[in-house]
């Protein structure tokens, strides 16, 4: 095992070729769980935290570029929060405040877990994933991205740099369901996002199947019932359709955490307050 | 690193007894200076790392260490045949295997242990130490444990013990019955230090030395020597810091496997378990199942309590016989009822061994009894608190066991007082807040939180009981003004430390009390555990302290020409009440060293019969607890918002110490209430980590509200009553009654999930 | 062990610290308990489930067991140790000891750590900012009310302090 600590993305790049099978490091909360708990022992470390290129984000009026290296602490508060709400909100369910000063976008996307707290939110978000290689960059939309449990179309020679965004007008959020009340990990999560802008509504769910759930026959359900330009109708036979349509886009499992038919219920549940938190 | 620590006051006042005097180890465990098990590092040490196995049962058919034996930096691998001595160990049966031989009775048993230069040695070669198993069917249900037709998993048999209790008049019957059908979920004592021990061996083998955090010195080094085949006198125990035991550490983990490591290649052993391993390496609270019926009159006054209750011992015995007699002892709860038919059963299962926990076997009863007292309530149209109040216990009340009540027995002032305390305010009104339930997870609005309201009273036994010769020793130095105390008391977090300085400080009226090392150069200070070391280990610094006290009062009566029972201590004077004699301890202690030892007992308790009666415990405590919660009731999310207690303490000797032990113990019973489970399916354990065995945050911690009853027991040394256990028991049925106030809904199992608040049964 | 790396360099509380020798896998906490000798900071959970271990690196408070240490290089690491250098209590310090916040004192310098932490970014936390800070450091023994009052004596002293 040795462990790299290159300053440049190009170095990253470099070490990378050199090193096919090495790990890619950013924030460690996943990687060094794995090495702590002997269930993974890599060969080769390549350790991000020290490219400053890749904790630097921009939001502009048309594109918000989060570097993969940013920490969900950053999300959470200031420019990236004013402009994504749903992600600050996101990144504040995230683990610990240690974890969060740690963790990062780039690390989420790259260990593809159902239950990464920022996944939904680049699923709802229809965030583009900007990677490099040897071969130059190259972008690919969120949900084909994420393909599995832990599966990514991330080619081995190639880094995530960043994730763009494009801004909504309108509403987000996320919220998510664990047993506990801070610290936890997801049983069920929600990302609600109505675009005023795009008249188009997007909802993604997290932790209830392979890869993050894009509800699209809900979401294509409730832009033929509704103006999506306008703030969203808020009756109640509407609304619980909606939700309903929602979870049964879910495709949850039994587990030691819960259950597959509270996972559904709790789907639903939120999709219906987030969609109300809308229309209030 | 060294922790015995001496200090003087610090701020204004004596920090004698009834003060709140501050912890002599407080300000080197804030700096990271305090030197815990895991702490202590030796010249040319290795690592120890233990093989347990996969397989919650399996026929060990063969172990094959050859590839580990290549890995570089191996020094050692044991296995049973390895052991020396006494195959088994155990704290009440001794039948649990050093490292299993021919079978595995549950996952996580020991197999091999190895030493090696580095963690990640050890973590390799136990990896390459191949064993074949052949798996066995599981045994994990308590009910086929009782049947007699099942084979039995271990020689002892699949029933740890029965026992019955058979009160009054079993026939007779109230105007008003309810039952119910409790579920106690398997908690975990969850320490957060990590069991740890460093064991040096003596040259030639011919002893030990082990550094080790436990509750029980002297009960390690007998079941150690045992097993090592050694002279206890050959094994020397010295306490290192310990990180929190709460019951996990009364049985033997890692002590003797470290031991056995070091005697094998004369070079000083630790062994440290991380977190997964703790979950195996140690026993957890007994699940448990529990029917009870409950006749009462019309008034609500108790007529009979008849039903059974059954604990998972799971597969070696452990504590489980003196849990199960606690708590079907407790099932009465701290009601006056004079019949009863009761039976309980301690089973052996493939399932994790299950042994002390803070509350043992009482926690589980109270779940069940007071789960009954609201239902006979709602039955009588009556409110929880009158229903208690109606059957509140007294001093004098005779239990179901025969035993009469002689402890202080405030359990009405306790319930009266909680009732008085305020309620919380109202709950946030802001989206997505902090405090709703739900929490960080931004979950709860406003419009849909349910507010609950719960009770739960509680009696615990203090001390060991059934007979048991329960005894503990200390030794006081005086000399020069300084007191000097030894003790084998293992500090676990709890403060004993700062209480014997306070006796000492109190009884002799010096200001410096050093605390010598705690290891097994004295007599044994017995556990802690069973909320006795403040009666017992109290007693015996008091004792000792007296006893030096008495001497320094003949030396300075000789001198003066005094009759000794004139004197008496005034601050740190020696004062003559029938004179003008004034003398500092500090000058009529210098260049004199006066030695005393005190050993000291309790009063003797006897077994029970066959139907349970018996005077099997000592004394007893009591304590009233009102929960509030608020209730996401469509997502199943709680959030305890108060707990407002008043208990039962006796004489109050550190205000600051009682309330950090209502505050944690409150915690704890607020994670079984909520969300502390370990979830075994058929012996599997699923969730061996924090990150799914939760437990309580900051922002899960209620408002505690907190009135101690203070009341001398004439019972005890100091006047003072345990106060460790009876936090966590009651709490957690005045929780999951709040929730069922909130929901309406009949909940039967703790801890609570969101699904059995929100889904349909 | 016979995977072992070049040395390297950490800046530990201020000082240039070598690590000569070590596997490359470990952690920043093992290096710093194992091979440094400061033993201040915990493991409990080795899965940043717990604050036991909790340092700051480069002014934020992360689990160290979750940081690999050779990739901590250039950083400045600041561990419980660092925090009263002369061995006079900080005032959090003290406030833990004289607020009863301490039993066991296993969580303690993780909660330590994180306490300076949130006051150095917020010298006047709400209750609730308060404890949404902590909700990373787990601990068992206290249930958290005296570590509160711990917190609110600092906050109230430096306040008063400044004015």
């Amino acid at each position: 095992m040795s462990v790299h600590v290159p300053t440049s993305l190009t170095e990253a790049i470099d070490l990378l070729v050199a090193n096919p099978t090495a790990r890619l490091l950013s924030g460690g909360t996943d990687t060094m769980v794995e090495v702590n708990f002997n269930r993974s022992k890599p060969e080769s470390v390549i350790a991000l935290r020290r490219i400053a290129a890749l904790r630097e984000y921009t939001v502009d009026s048309d594109r918000i570029v989060i570097g993969a290296g940013v920490p969900y602490a950053m999300m959470e508060k200031g420019p990236l929060a004013a402009a994504l709400p749903a992600l600050a909100a996101a990144a504040r369910t995230v683990g610990s405040p240690q974890i969060r000063a740690a963790g990062t976008l780039g690390g989420n996307l790259g260990t593809c877990s159902p239950a990464g707290d920022g996944l939904p939110v680049l699923a709802a978000l229809d965030a583009t994933i900007n990677l490099r290689s040897p071969r130059g960059p190259r972008a690919v939309p969120f949900a084909e991205f994420m393909t599995g449990v832990k599966r990514n179309s991330r080619a081995v020679d190639e880094i995530i740099e960043s994730v763009s965004i494009s801004p909504t007008t309108g509403f987000q959020d996320y919220a998510k369901v664990g047993v506990r009340n801070a610290m936890v990990i997801s049983v069920a999560s929600v990302c609600f996002v109505h675009d005023t802008g795009s008249s188009s509504v997007r909802i993604a769910l997290g932790a209830v199947g392979p890869t993050i759930i894009r509800a699209r026959e809900a979401e294509q359900w409730l832009q033929s019932q509704v103006d999506a330009s306008q703030q969203l109708p808020s009756h109640d036979k509407l609304v619980a359709e909606f939700a309903q349509r929602v979870a049964a886009a879910a495709r949850p499992i039994d587990d030691h955490r819960s259950t597959a038919a509270y996972r559904r219920h709790a789907i639903e549940v939120l999709a219906r307050r987030l969609y109300l938190r809308s229309t209030q | 690193m060294k922790n015995a620590t001496s200090t003087t006051n610090r701020s204004t006042g004596r920090n004698v007894l009834g003060t709140s005097a501050l912890r002599p180890d407080g300000v080197a465990k804030t700096q990271g200076n305090f030197a815990f098990s895991s702490d202590f590092q030796a010249e040319n040490m290795l690592w120890g790392a233990t093989l347990r196995s996969p397989h919650p049962h399996a026929r060990v058919v063969s172990i094959d260490p050859t590839e580990a034996w290549k890995i570089a930096g191996v020094e050692a691998i044991i296995f049973a045949d390895d052991v020396p001595g006494k195959a088994t160990y155990g704290l009440i049966a001794s039948d649990q295997p050093v490292f299993a031989r021919d079978v595995v009775r549950y996952m996580g048993e020991p197999v091999a242990a190895v030493a090696a230069d580095h963690p990640e040695t050890c973590r390799r070669a136990l990896a390459a130490i191949k064993v074949v198993y052949e798996q066995l069917p599981v045994l994990s249900d308590m009910d086929a444990a009782i049947d007699p037709s099942t084979p039995a998993i271990h020689p002892d048999g699949n029933v740890i013990r029965h026992q019955r209790i058979v009160s009054g008049d079993p026939n007779i019957v109230g105007d008003v019955v309810v039952e119910g059908t409790y579920e106690i979920g398997m908690q975990d004592q969850a320490f957060l230090g990590l069991e740890a021990a460093l064991a040096y061996p003596d040259p030639g083998g011919a002893g030990v030395e082990l550094v080790v955090a436990t509750q029980w010195l002297h009960e390690d080094r007998k079941q150690i020597a045992d097993c090592l085949g050694l002279s206890p006198e050959k094994v020397r125990l010295v306490l290192g810091g310990v990180g929190g035991a709460f019951g996990a550490r009364e049985d033997i983990s890692l002590q003797v496997h470290t031991c056995l490591l070091a005697l094998r290649t004369g070079r000083p052993v630790k062994v440290q378990y991380s977190r997964e391993e703790s979950f195996f390496g140690h026993v957890h609270r007994h699940p448990g199942r529990i029917h009870l019926r409950h006749h009462a009159d019309r008034s609500g006054k108790l007529v009979k309590v008849e039903g059974w209750m059954k604990l998972d011992g799971g597969a070696y015995a452990s504590t489980s016989a003196a849990v199960l007699i606690n708590g079907i002892t407790h099932l009465q709860g701290p009601y006056a009822c004079d019949n009863a038919v009761l039976d309980a059963w301690a089973t052996r299962t493939n399932n994790p061994p299950c042994g002390a926990m803070r509350g043992f076997g009482v926690v589980q009863a109270c779940f069940a009894h007071e789960g009954q007292m609201d239902r006979l309530a709602e039955a009588l149209g009556m409110s929880p608190v009158d229903i208690r109040l109606v059957n509140a216990m007294k001093t004098g009340d005779k239990l179901f066991t025969g035993q009469v009540v002689d402890s202080v027995a405030p359990v009405a002032r306790c319930i009266r007082e909680t009732a008085d305390i305020p309620l919380p305010p109202e709950p946030s009104r802001v989206t997505g807040s902090l405090e709703l339930p739900g929490g960080s997870g931004r979950t709860s609005d406003p419009g849909h939180i349910r507010r609950g309201v719960g009770w739960g009273v509680s009696i615990k036994n203090l001390m060991y009981s059934e007979g048991f010769d329960d005894s503990a020793e200390a030794k006081c130095t005086l000399a020069d003004g300084v007191a000097t105390l030894k003790f084998a008391t293992a500090e676990v977090g709890q403060g004993f430390v700062v209480l014997a300085q306070q006796i000492a400080r109190t009884v002799l009226g010096v200001d410096t009390v050093i605390l010598d090392t705690i290891d097994t150069q004295i007599g044994s200070a017995g556990s802690t555990s069973a909320s006795r070391q403040t009666w017992m280990s109290g007693g015996a610094v008091d004792g000792a302290c007296r006893l030096v006290r008495e001497r320094l009062f003949e030396h300075v009566a000789h001198l003066h020409n005094l009759d000794p029972l004139q004197l008496v201590i005034e601050g740190t004077e020696i004062v003559d009440t029938l004179g003008p004699l004034r003398v500092a301890v500090a000058d009529a202690s210098t260049g004199l060293r006066i030695e005393q030892t005190f050993l000291h007992r309790h009063r003797a308790t006897e077994e029970l019969d066959e139907n349970g009666q018996g005077n099997c415990h000592v004394a007893f405590a009591f304590v009233a607890h009102r929960a509030v919660v608020d209730v996401d009731t469509d997502l199943g999310l709680v959030k305890v918002v108060q707990i407002a207690t008043a208990q039962d303490v006796g004489q109050v000797l550190n205000p600051m110490a009682l309330l950090g032990q209502i505050e944690g113990g409150i915690a704890q019973g607020l994670g079984l209430a909520v969300m502390e489970e370990i979830v075994v399916d058929d012996g599997i354990v699923r969730n061996p980590s924090f990150t799914d065995y939760l437990l309580p945050t900051a922002l899960d911690a209620p408002d505690v509200v907190a009135i101690p009853i203070e009341e001398y027991e004439p019972l005890a040394p100091l006047g003072a009553k345990g106060v460790g256990e009876p936090p966590c028991i009651s709490v957690t049925p005045a929780i999951v009654a709040a929730i069922r106030n909130a929901t309406g809904r009949a909940i039967m199992r703790t801890p609570v999930r969101p699904q059995d608040i929100c889904l349909a049964d | 062990m016979t995977e072992t790396t070049a040395f390297y360099e950490l800046n530990v509380n201020g000082s240039r610290r070598e690590v000569r020798d070590s596997w490359i896998g470990e952690s920043l906490l093992y290096v710093l308990r194992e091979r440094l000798g400061l033993m201040g900071s915990k493991g409990a959970c080795e899965q940043g489930e717990c604050g036991s271990c909790t340092v700051m690196l480069d002014g934020d408070a992360v689990c160290s067991c979750l940081v690999l240490s050779a990739s901590a290089v250039g950083s400045e690491i600041l561990t419980v140790e660092g925090l009263a250098p002369n061995g006079e209590p900080s005032d959090v310090q003290r406030a833990f000891v004289d607020q009863g916040a301490v039993q066991c004192g296993f969580c303690t310098p993780g909660l330590i750590v994180a306490v300076h932490h949130l006051l150095d970014n917020n010298p006047d936390p709400t209750m609730i900012e308060v404890k949404e800070a902590l909700s990373g450091n787990i601990c068992r023994c206290t249930g958290y009310g005296r570590i509160f009052a711990a917190v609110e004596t600092v906050v109230a002293v430096r306040k008063g302090a400044r004015s």
